[in-house]
Order: structure tokens, then sequence, then C-alpha cells
């Protein structure tokens, strides 16, 4: 694997995506050292001030201020801990279970395989946004809530991977081996299976975050997600929203945040697809 | 397809429309305190108020009770009356809905209308500038924020330019008798040529923003298929013909090779109708998307139920119809 991951240097581009996915994470963990100003602190003095390089702008608040004169760029890097911090807790927690749910399911069949399988097709009846929407209403907001209420769906993804892989790894005979020698179905799924099908799970895990990142924004634009005075990029848009007429900024550089970090994610994550599946070596 | 087949395919149906109904019949229950209280509150509702109001939602009955009554309602189209509005929940759902199916069908024309043709124009003319420029505005489509592009579309064309309207479905002096309730069709049936230009006005921005990430996902699909197509060796027997490029892949390629674009098309009405609430929101659309969420907050749970659970059976009902379009148009998997 980690001559595999090597393979990637060669390519610019997803060296660039990989190096601004660890600044996006870099600019998130030291957040408080980077900032330029208290990302909560208000100046109805600067309210909506436009950024340094226009008139009135002012290079202590690079990107201008929002309606209550708080500086944008600092919120913009104390917003990255909140995007990055549910992208990963969702995927990780929905990973876990998904990939418990998945070995059992494909590795014991039967009846566990039903009740899995059943719950998995109900789940993906339900359009992604609309069953966190209708949750976070019922739940109420906050980061808590979201993370559950993103992730009792998420899991889906990686338990019906794992289940079809693991549905084609139990009649390998490396499986029937383990199995002659007596092992356990527990030391089986673990010790055997896992190890074998943990690349496509890690490709798909990490193009889920890009998807997940852009959920919590849309919940947080809804006003659902994270709430004031915490910063998050998508409620940092929403609050732009009402100047879009006079205040441009307040809405183009959160929302240019994410689609940074969005792509960012997306193309680094191609490029460990690329690496980790060998049917796309050739 | 057999009909002991289709059956088959309707009995798998029924299971999961009863899950969907549960899970969304138990997010109520999710709600920490009591609902009746919670929907009474700043509303100085006297103690006797908030009882009643328990015993019409069927609060105070067993859950399994509830449940049977919630669904018998359900099939009968009554999901309780909407407090915010003082009317039932079905008649104010009914009366957003064709904004939202408006806005739906213009977003899936304008993604296959994009998607299509520039998948199979990247696929024919592979590694070339309109391949790799198709490639990149792929992998923006599905980058990009909706919320945020939308917001960026109304500064551009409907703020600084000043082409397009910045909010609503049509002007009030341009509206056209109600008939069907889609502007566009109204106009059409009304023979109001203005009013048609005006639905349409308003309409052009809220379909890209919805339609993008489904034209850059179709676009990916018909260009990998397009290139499984074109390696077939029909097609290579074809070209030995001598038959030209264009009546080639009109004739032979398309058939084939935008099976996968239409299935993942009605696949894809689960990101549109999730989508909806998003650019509704930033659009002032007159939609059940944003009837949803402004419901939220007045806390009107009944109807964000109701809504939650219509989405739900129109997904689940859409992809049963995907999956049997494909089954129908690919012979393979008739067999």
């Amino acid at each position: 694997m980690i001559s595999r991951l090597g393979k990637l240097l060669p390519d610019k581009l997803a060296r660039l995506a990989g190096l601004g996915v660890l600044a996006f994470i870099v600019m998130a963990a030291f957040a408080p050292l980077i900032a330029p100003q208290d990302p909560a602190a208000t100046d109805l003095f600067r309210r909506l001030q436009p950024p340094a390089w226009l008139d009135e702008g002012d290079w202590a608040f690079p990107l201008g201020c929002d309606a209550l004169g708080r500086d944008i760029l600092s919120r913009i890097i104390f917003g990255a801990r909140v995007s990055i911090f549910i992208g990963v807790v969702v995927v990780l927690l929905a990973t876990v279970i998904g990939v418990m749910a998945g070995l059992a399911a494909g590795y014991l069949r039967g009846a566990t395989d039903r009740l899995i399988s059943g719950l998995v097709d109900v789940l993906l009846g339900f359009p992604y946004l609309i069953f966190a929407v209708g949750l976070m209403a019922m739940m109420g907001p906050g980061v808590l809530n979201m993370v559950l209420a993103l992730a009792y769906k998420e899991w889906v993804v990686p338990c019906r991977l794992v289940r079809g892989e693991t549905l084609a790894a139990r009649e390998t005979e490396y499986v029937e081996a383990a199995r002659a020698m007596g092992a356990s179905s527990l030391s089986i799924m673990v010790g055997e299976i896992l190890p074998n099908i943990l690349s496509p799970v890690i490709v798909v895990g990490t193009v889920r975050i890009a998807q997940v990142i852009i959920l919590e924004a849309s919940l947080s634009f809804l006003g659902l997600g994270v709430q004031p005075p915490t910063a998050s990029w998508g409620s940092m848009v929403a609050d732009g929203r009402a100047f879009i007429l006079d205040a441009w900024w307040v809405s183009t550089f959160p929302g240019l945040a994410i689609l940074l970090l969005v792509l960012c994610i997306n193309v680094a994550s191609q490029a460990v697809r690329d690496a980790l599946d060998p049917r796309f070596h050739d | 397809m057999t009909p002991v087949l289709l059956l088959q395919r309707v009995g798998h149906l029924v299971p999961v429309l009863l899950g969907v109904t549960v899970i969304v019949f138990l997010m109520m229950s999710l709600t920490p305190g009591d609902p009746a209280e919670i929907m009474l509150a700043n509303q100085n509702a006297t103690p006797a108020q908030v009882a009643m109001l328990r015993h019409d939602m069927g609060l105070d009955r067993p859950l399994m009770e509830r449940f049977v009554s919630f669904v018998g309602h359900a099939l009968q189209g009554d999901f309780g009356q909407s407090l915010f509005h003082r009317r039932p929940v079905a008649t104010v759902i009914m009366e957003r809905l064709p904004a939202t199916i408006e806005l739906s069908v213009a977003a899936m024309a304008f993604a296959l209308l994009v998607s299509i043709p520039l998948g199979v124009m990247a696929a024919v003319y592979r590694g070339g500038v309109l391949d790799r420029l198709a490639t990149v505005g792929a992998l923006l489509g599905v980058s990009l924020p909706g919320f945020w592009f939308g917001i960026l579309m109304l500064i551009g064309f409907a703020v600084n330019l000043r082409w397009l309207p910045v909010s609503g479905a049509i002007d009030f002096a341009a509206q056209p008798p109600g008939i069907t309730g889609l502007m566009v069709v109204d106009s059409m049936l009304a023979l109001r040529g203005d009013s048609l230009m005006n639905a349409l006005a308003h309409l052009v921005l809220p379909a890209i923003t919805l339609g993008l990430p489904m034209a850059a996902i179709l676009m990916r699909v018909t260009r990998a298929s397009m290139l499984e197509v074109l390696r077939q060796d029909y097609i290579t027997f074809a070209e030995a013909k001598g038959l030209g490029r264009g009546r080639i892949i009109a004739l032979h390629a398309l058939k084939n090779g935008l099976l996968p674009t239409v299935t993942v098309a009605a696949m894809e009405t689960g990101s549109l109708l999730g989508g909806n609430m998003v650019v509704e929101t930033v659009f002032g659309w007159p939609g059940l998307g944003r009837l949803v969420v402004e419901s939220i907050f007045v806390r009107n749970y009944p109807l964000v139920q109701a809504a939650v659970l219509l989405y739900a059976v129109t997904y689940v009902v859409v992809n049963f119809l995907a999956d049997l379009l494909y089954t129908v148009l690919n012979p393979r998997v008739r067999m």
C-alpha cells in the first residue's frame, strides 16, 4: 500500500490537491494561532467592511467583515474546524458501523443478512439531505445532533460495499482454509476478510468526506446545523444572502472555502483510488 | 418482463415503503420533550390547550396504536392539521407541490440537455480539449455547494446584469389563471406569451443551480458508457463497412451508450429532491422544499413529517420505475 501511495507523487494535480487538504487541516488545527482576529468579536463600526484591496478596506481584515463587523477570514479559518471535524467524524463513525454490519451480513448471511439488508434498503429509500433535515428538525440543531443525523444514513454506504466484498471473499480459498483450521466466524471476518477488503473502504471513505462536508454546509445554510456564534461555512454563506446587493464578499469567500476543500478532497481521493485499486492500474 | 416478475418486484417494494413509513413516524418520537408543548411554545398556551393538542395528535395513545392510525390516515391522504396554516397538511402540501415539480422537471431537462451532448463529445474526442474541459467541469459540478453557486448566479445575473429575476416563480402581474399550478403549463394553456416568458425567466437560475450537480454526474456516466460502447466489435464492424463517424454514433452507439445515463438520471432524482430544499430557499421559490424549511422553524411537525414521507415515497417509486426501465431497455437483464 505504501509503495502504491508513493505512486501518487508523480501526479502534480493530486500532489497539489493533497497539499491543499493538508493546508486546510493545519488551518483548522492551529486556527487560534493563524486567525488574525477573534472570530466572534463584533465591531459595528466595521459592519460590512469590504476586502482589503477595495476602497475602505483594511489589511487587518483581509477578506472584509460581515454584518456584525466580524472578520471573515478569521471565521473561515475557524469554520474549517467544524467542516473537517464533522466530515471526518461522520465518515469514521459510519465506516466502523458499516464495516461491522457489512461483514456480518455478508459472512453470516441468513436472517442477519436479511435484517441488515432490509434496513439498508429502507434507509436508501430516503434522499440523503431530506433524511438529515427531517432528523435535525426533530432533534434540534447542534454539532452532536448533526453528526448523528448524518451518520444514521452514512453507514449504509460502507455497509453495502463491505457486504458485497465479503460475499465474494467468503468463497475464496484463504477463507475456506481458515475455516478448515477451525477459526471462529469473528476471527475470519476480522482477521482474514477485513484486511483484504480495506482498500475500497478507504477509497470510498475519502470520497464520502467531501460529500458529508457539503451536506453539513447545506444543513448549516438552512439554519439547521451549527448555531451562532460558532463559525460554520454554510451559515456564513446564509448570513451573507441578505447583503448580496451591496456586500458580495460576505457569502462569496466562505463558499469559496467549501469549494476549494471539497475539490481538493475529490481530486486527492481520485488519486488514492487509482493507487489502491488494482483495476485502475492499467 | 413477465407479470410474475413484475409482481415479485412490486412485492419487494411493499416492505421498503412500510419501513420508510415506520422511520418517518419514529422521527417524531425523537423530538426531545413533548412535541405538543414545543409546538405551542411562545404562544401563551394553557396546559388545557397543550393537552388538547396532545390528544388531537394522538400523543396520549400507545405508540403502536398511533402508528396504525398514522398509516391508516396517511393512506387516505390525511396528515392532520397544519397549526400554522390552520388548514389540512395535505391541502397545504398540494398547493406547493406543482412549483417543486416544475423546478425539478426543468432541472432534469437542463441536466440531460447539457450532459448527453458533452458526454458523447468527450468520449468521441477522448483526450482532446473538450474532453479535458468536460472532465474539469464535471469535477467542479460535483464539488460546488449548490446554495453558494445559486447565490453567485444571483449576484451575477440578477443583481449586477439584471438579466433575470431575483426570486419567486412568476411576477404577480403576469400570473396566468391557475389550472395545473405549473406556471409554464398554465401560461401556455391560457395562450399568454408574456406569462410564459416571465415564468421561464424565473425558472432559468434555479433550474441551472439544481441541475448542475446532476449534469456533472450524468456527463461522467455518458462519457464512460460511450467509451465502452465505442470499443465494441459491432462499432468496429460498422466502421469497416465504411459508415460515417456521425452515422455510427447516432444510429449504433447512442442507443446502447445512453442506457446507463437514463437509469442514473432516474436514480439521481433523490439528489434533485434534496437539492430542492436548498435551491428553493436561495431563490425564494414557492415550492414544497421551502415550505418544509419554513415549517421546521415554526415547529410545524405534522407538515414536516408528511413532506418527508412524500419525498421518500416518491424517491422509492422513481427508483423502482428506473429499475423497471433498465430491465425493459436492457435485453441482457430481461433474460
